[in-house]
């Protein structure tokens, strides 16, 4: 039997007077891939940060292997939105890597060779080797994209959480980050991934999340991943079209 | 002049101005990353009235209890620009502009209250406004030395720290990084080199001693630690030197000079820095013209001229 890595329980957030997320329950297995599709504003981001202590809680719990998220925080990786961080920031894409290790490495202490060296194989796995030493901010997009995976790869986790990491990227680089999240599934790490592309879905992830305030539905992609469970989470102004087998969602608002 | 540079008292202080000016570019460095440049004029306007109301209590010009009061009132000036920022639809810089123009005024009415006071005339309080380094006697100079020492040691001792915290704090908060923590330390070192500057550059020209020699550094280099030790190696170099020049006239305040001569660097950065400094711009884009037009021509003359 696969055991839960991640149980949520109840949660809910909010910003000032809006609440964004209400009751929230789901749990995580390991070794599973999990797509956290909802439309823009669904909660989303919120639901990462919150689980991750970045966003405080209404209410509700979340363990981690049984544990809060303090006692599991070395095992859990996160990558952020590409547009939190500030790109102008003096430093070189390695350096960015070898962030991932500092939690290894302790604090007020200066990174080895050695830790430079397996932030270099991190970005070698994303085909960054020969940008290492390029500013972050000459870096297009993607490749920005990519820098943020291998520090989440240096970090070596058991349990990632990915805000968007294919968003705006072109289809190899989308490619290249999709072997690896295959990797970690195979060496037996857990994902969650907040995906955008509907069409994607069912060839990249083995579970779905359908979030918009609250979860939709739940469970493994062939059960869940249903036009109907589709057109509730993005709501009315959301209109099905099945072209063949390709899934296609039009908004019908202006 | 020489004999003026000779004279020990006048490099005793100057060297308090240098290690302050190194402290006060690392911090610059720090709060320029943090986007956060007003907010060390807001502070630095915000200690005056700490240092006057010390002054009024003890009665006399002791620089390690005039800076506990300087500090007190410039973190009162941060807790309310804080304040009316969270509780309020006040944006942060109109809260720091408000703050700072309000605990200044309140400083110069203060002053005006000192001043009358029995010695109160010649305590040199009216130091604290444009600076005086030659003000200092040895007990400030040592204060301020060992002060300034511990800033300088927690900004080194921190590098990688710092540039987690001010690069991606939620994520330096997952890997447990205490943000809040930082947030403090952050705070305690920016408050400590503000107050133990204003004596020798004033609370108005404060401020111009984080930013300047930051911003200057940023032309030159990539790399955060080097950007660092730059902007200290500024910023130590101009209090050295703006102290000497000040004090080659007698009465002349120290402040101004020390900016000026920042200024200059600033300015000798602006065109000529190796990053993105105007003139190293315009030839590296003159030099891509020319390259990519000779390319042009090494096409066209392959091509047999025609399209000529
Ligand atoms: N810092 C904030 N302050 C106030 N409201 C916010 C803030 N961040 C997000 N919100 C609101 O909370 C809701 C959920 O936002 P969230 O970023 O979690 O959505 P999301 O599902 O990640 O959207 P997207 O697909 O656009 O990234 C939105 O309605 C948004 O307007
Ligand atoms: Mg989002």
């Amino acid at each position: 039997m696969l055991s839960s890595v991640i149980h949520v329980d109840d949660l809910s957030a909010s910003y000032q007077k809006n609440k964004v997320l209400n009751d929230v329950s789901f749990e995580v297995k390991k070794g599973t891939i999990t797509a956290i599709v909802g439309p823009n504003g669904a909660g989303k981001s919120t639901l990462i940060k919150t689980m991750l202590g970045l966003h405080p809680k209404l209410t509700g719990n979340v363990s981690f292997w049984g544990n809060s998220f303090k006692a599991a925080k070395k095992k859990i990786g996160y990558v952020p939105q590409r547009g939190s961080v500030d790109w102008d920031f003096p430093t070189d894409a390695l350096d960015v890597v070898t962030m991932g290790l500092y939690g290894k490495i302790g604090w007020f202490r200066i990174p080895s060779k050695k830790d430079k060296e397996k932030a270099m194989n991190a970005l070698k796995k994303m085909g960054m080797e020969s940008y290492a030493h390029r500013q972050i901010s000459q870096l297009s997009g993607g490749q920005q994209q990519r820098v943020f995976l291998a520090r989440a790869l240096a970090q070596d986790a058991e349990l990632y959480f990915m805000d968007e990491p294919l968003a705006g990227v072109d289809a190899s680089t989308e490619k290249a980050i999709m072997t690896i999240l295959k990797e970690l599934k195979s060496n037996g790490k857990t994902v969650l991934v907040v995906h955008h592309d509907l069409q994607t879905v069912p060839e990249y992830f083995d579970h779905v999340l359908f979030l918009n305030k609250t979860v939709y539905a739940h469970g493994e992609t062939e059960e869940v991943f249903t036009k109907d469970n589709i057109a509730t989470t993005y709501g009315g102004d959301m209109q099905w079209v099945g072209k063949g087998d390709q899934y296609v969602i039009q908004s019908t608002s202006h | 002049m020489l004999s003026n540079l000779l004279h020990i008292n006048t490099l005793w202080v100057m060297a308090s101005t240098m290690i302050l000016g190194i402290a006060a570019g690392g911090i610059g460095c720090l709060a320029y990353w943090k986007r956060q440049n007003l907010m060390s004029d807001a502070l630095s306007h915000a200690a005056l009235p700490g240092v006057v109301v010390a002054f009024l209590i003890i009665q006399e010009k002791n620089l390690l209890l005039l800076v506990i009061g300087a500090a007190l009132s410039a973190l009162l000036g941060a807790f309310f620009i804080q304040w009316f920022t969270s509780a309020s639809r006040i944006t942060e810089d109109t809260a720091m502009g408000m703050t700072l123009s309000v605990f200044y005024g309140v400083g110069v009415m203060l002053l005006a209250i000192a001043n009358r006071s029995p010695g109160g005339n010649q305590s040199g309080l009216n130091n604290f406004i444009y600076g005086q380094a030659a003000a200092m006697v040895r007990s400030d100079v040592i204060t301020m030395v060992v002060l300034a020492a511990i800033v300088i040691f927690i900004i080194f001792i921190a590098f990688k720290e710092w540039k987690l915290f001010l690069f991606d704090p939620d994520f330096a908060k997952g890997i447990g990084l205490s943000i809040r923590g930082m947030n403090v330390l952050y705070t305690i070192v920016l408050v400590t080199t503000i107050v133990i500057g204003i004596q020798a550059v004033g609370v108005i020209l404060m401020a111009a001693m984080l930013i300047i020699p930051a911003v200057s550094a940023r032309y030159w280099t990539h790399s955060f630690k080097m950007m660092i030790l730059l902007s200290s190696v500024i910023g130590g170099l101009s209090g050295a030197f703006g102290t000497w020049v000040s004090s080659t006239g007698s009465g002349l305040p120290t402040g101004p000079f020390i900016v000026l001569t920042s200024a200059a660097v600033f300015t000798i950065s602006l065109f000529f820095g190796k990053e993105h400094g105007i003139v190293i711009r315009y030839i590296q884009f003159k030099m891509q013209q020319r390259s990519s037009r000779l390319d042009h021509q090494q096409v066209m003359t392959g091509k047999g001229g025609r399209s000529q």
